[in-house]
């Protein structure tokens, strides 16, 4: 009997009497200014918010960053807030990307109880290691697509197919040393999430 | 086989690093509580994920058969073992495939729980541990002695010592910041030389054949998106059944283990990247024994969180080390004697029974009830100490004897305020070698309740 099968006659034969499926909630606590929590919670993890009126004035808010200013190798995903000069399009190894300084990814949406972007990456394909191995990570994201908890944005995401999707709350951190918080630990040194409109 | 209280002498003996492990460790649990107190929803919450624990333990076969069957339509490989050997023997396998002998890995308990490392070290595969606190117990070849917080129990001094060695940073150094830019340079290069990648699962959703990982350092991400294949270990108890069940597990999970809102990274894999492979090897290893058991199948309800060790007093004060299981704590102490019930029988001992980790536990194990209920389950196996053994039985007798517990607490207040402190401290009774008696009481408390009353 291979062990799929005898696993699973083990589970069955030890299944407790049913017990039913709770609904669960459509939503959970609510917050006046939704967009205001999202930023504070995302500074909190040690990321940075940042509100620009319209895309017009994006590429320049994006270029005054330090971390951009200073960047040698920008990979951009989003041609409104910056052209990059990695040519992601040709790149087929994500070994390739080990000397990218920042990385600019759109957000689908952003949650305001925890600070949280979620990054749908199937666009990366093969570069899915993108938003880690950049040293700093920029995210772009609509203001209006603010959802207040991780109820409603799951009811937003549909995993119906083969694919890559993450919530990214801040930068890489640990606290691994006695406590001690440090950012950067493999990813991301730094975070920042503009939203745009 | 050594009981947790001997384990514990050694760490305890250190009484400034035991203070600073306790205090650092209820730190946490202070940040859990600042988390738990913004969310007004948390009781309702702990109860949903509760139930849907519940429910999943009770038709899991079919559960895992669905997620298998969507993982595979998304052109994952699924393998599965019955025991830890199995699941090594697997691993193995994949990576003699691939024809590599490099294995970066992210945090998993259970790659811990099947001894792993050790497995593939002996037949030539170099493991790297990527988590920083994981690198640090691998480096200094030990085991983690927390579930969150790996290296919880070492000094920045000691790492600085490890690091001096293994990593050629500066002697003397211990700046945490320091480190771990050190540990960033030293762990990207494997990173980008490794072949395979290995993480643990948090969740395994049925409906859509996804596993989801929860990470802050970004090891687990970096990990499987350079190398070109993908594993990743789970339990079966990892399965949930909807992916909108991941809104209440995710909102406990981080609040709980260290106070944050979420982790910073949040991975849902569904299928393998374009180009690479995903294996994924659900893992028994007595997994369904324990499912069997009417009394402890709560306690696969567990979605490692380690609240419970940060809440628990024995454990603030007797560090990870001491319960020489793979998960520490209360839950440790009943996950482990299910495995060995003669080899863990001092870990449910390892309790004061005050209950704080059931009311911290996110999906509502009853803990202390567990421990409570296998003390009950040791004794009647014979696997407790004669002392404990006998003692129970005399305190049972005379507590069913009303007029001889009177004349007993008669003749220790007699005798208590007449013999001499040194007979009172024996040595046979564990319980005052740290510990003064307190002074002998006039009249017992039913003779002052008789007099207040009146």
């Amino acid at each position: 009997m291979s062990s799929r099968t005898s696993i699973l006659s083990r589970l069955r034969d030890a299944a407790p009497p049913p017990v039913p499926l709770p609904d669960l909630p459509l939503q959970g606590q609510r917050f006046e200014d939704p967009v205001g929590h999202f930023s504070q919670m995302l500074t909190g993890v040690g990321g940075r918010c940042e509100r620009v009126p319209s895309t017009d004035l994006l590429s320049a808010a994006v270029a005054a960053l330090p971390v951009v200013a200073v960047a040698r190798r920008v990979a951009s995903l989003v041609p409104e807030a910056h052209p990059g000069n990695v040519p992601l399009t040709s790149i087929d190894d994500p070994h390739a990307l080990a000397d990218v300084d920042v990385a600019i990814l759109r957000g689908e949406f952003a949650v305001a109880e925890n600070g949280a972007v979620w990054v749908q990456a199937a666009v990366l394909g093969r570069l899915q290691a993108l938003p880690f191995i950049t040293q700093h990570l920029v995210l772009v994201v609509d203001p209006a697509v603010v959802v207040h908890t991780l109820h409603e944005a799951y009811a937003r995401i549909r995993f119906d197919g083969p694919g890559f999707g993450l919530f990214i709350s801040g930068p890489s951190k640990t606290a691994d040393i006695e406590l001690a918080l440090v950012i950067g630990a493999h990813g991301a040194r730094s975070a920042t999430v503009f939203l745009v409109g | 086989m050594s009981a947790h209280a001997d384990r514990a002498a050694p760490f305890v003996a250190n009484d400034a690093r035991m203070h600073w492990h306790d205090k650092a460790v209820w730190y946490v649990r202070g940040n859990r509580d600042r988390a738990a107190a913004s969310v007004p929803e948390w009781e309702t919450l702990r109860e949903l994920a509760a139930q849907v624990k519940a429910h999943t333990l009770s038709r899991l076969a079919e559960y895992l058969e669905a997620f298998e069957q969507n993982a595979l339509r998304l052109g994952a490989q699924v393998h599965w073992a019955a025991d830890a050997a199995e699941h090594n023997a697997i691993i193995l396998s994949i990576l003699e495939a691939r024809g590599t002998r490099k294995l970066v890995k992210s945090k998993s308990m259970l790659t811990e729980e099947c001894h792993l490392n050790d497995f593939l070290a002996a037949r030539g595969v170099e493991v790297v541990d990527t988590d920083l606190g994981e690198r640090i117990v691998q480096l200094a070849r030990e085991a983690p002695s927390h579930i969150v917080l790996p290296a919880i129990h070492k000094k920045k001094e000691e790492i600085g010592e490890l690091f001096h060695h293994f990593l050629g940073t500066e002697a003397g150094a211990s700046d945490p910041k320091y480190l771990t830019e050190a540990a960033r340079g030293h762990l990207r290069e494997k990173f980008l030389a490794a072949e395979v990648g290995l993480t643990g699962v948090n969740f395994a959703i049925a409906e859509t054949g996804g596993v989801v990982v929860c990470t802050n350092e970004g090891n687990a991400d970096l990990g499987t998106s350079l190398p070109a294949v993908h594993i990743a270990s789970m339990g079966v108890e990892k399965l949930i059944p909807r992916a909108a069940d991941l809104g209440l597990f995710l909102r406990l999970l981080a609040r709980s283990g260290t106070g944050q809102p979420i982790t910073t990274y949040t991975s849902h894999f569904h299928g393998p990247r374009p180009g690479s492979e995903l294996h994924i090897v659900i893992v028994d290893n007595g997994r369904s024994a324990l499912l069997s058991s009417e009394t402890h199948r709560r306690s696969l309800s567990c979605i490692r969180c380690g609240a419970c060790m940060n809440t628990c007093p024995v454990f603030r004060r007797s560090g990870g080390h001491s319960y020489d299981a793979t998960v520490p704590g209360p839950i440790g102490s009943v996950l482990a004697p299910a495995r060995d019930a003669g080899r863990y029988a001092s870990l449910p001992f390892a309790s004061s029974l005050c209950g704080s980790c059931s009311d911290v536990c996110p999906v509502k194990i009853d803990l202390h009830h567990q421990l409570f209920l296998w003390r009950r389950e040791l004794s009647r196996l014979g696997l407790t100490p004669l002392p404990k053994r006998v003692a129970s039985r005399m305190g049972s007798f005379v507590l069913r004897r009303r007029w001889l517990y009177a004349l007993l607490g008669w003749s220790a207040r007699v005798l208590g305020r007449m013999l001499p402190g040194r007979l009172l401290r024996w040595r046979i009774n564990p319980w005052v070698r740290q510990r003064e008696l307190p002074p002998m009481p006039k009249e017992s408390f039913r003779a002052q309740w008789r007099k207040r009353r009146v």
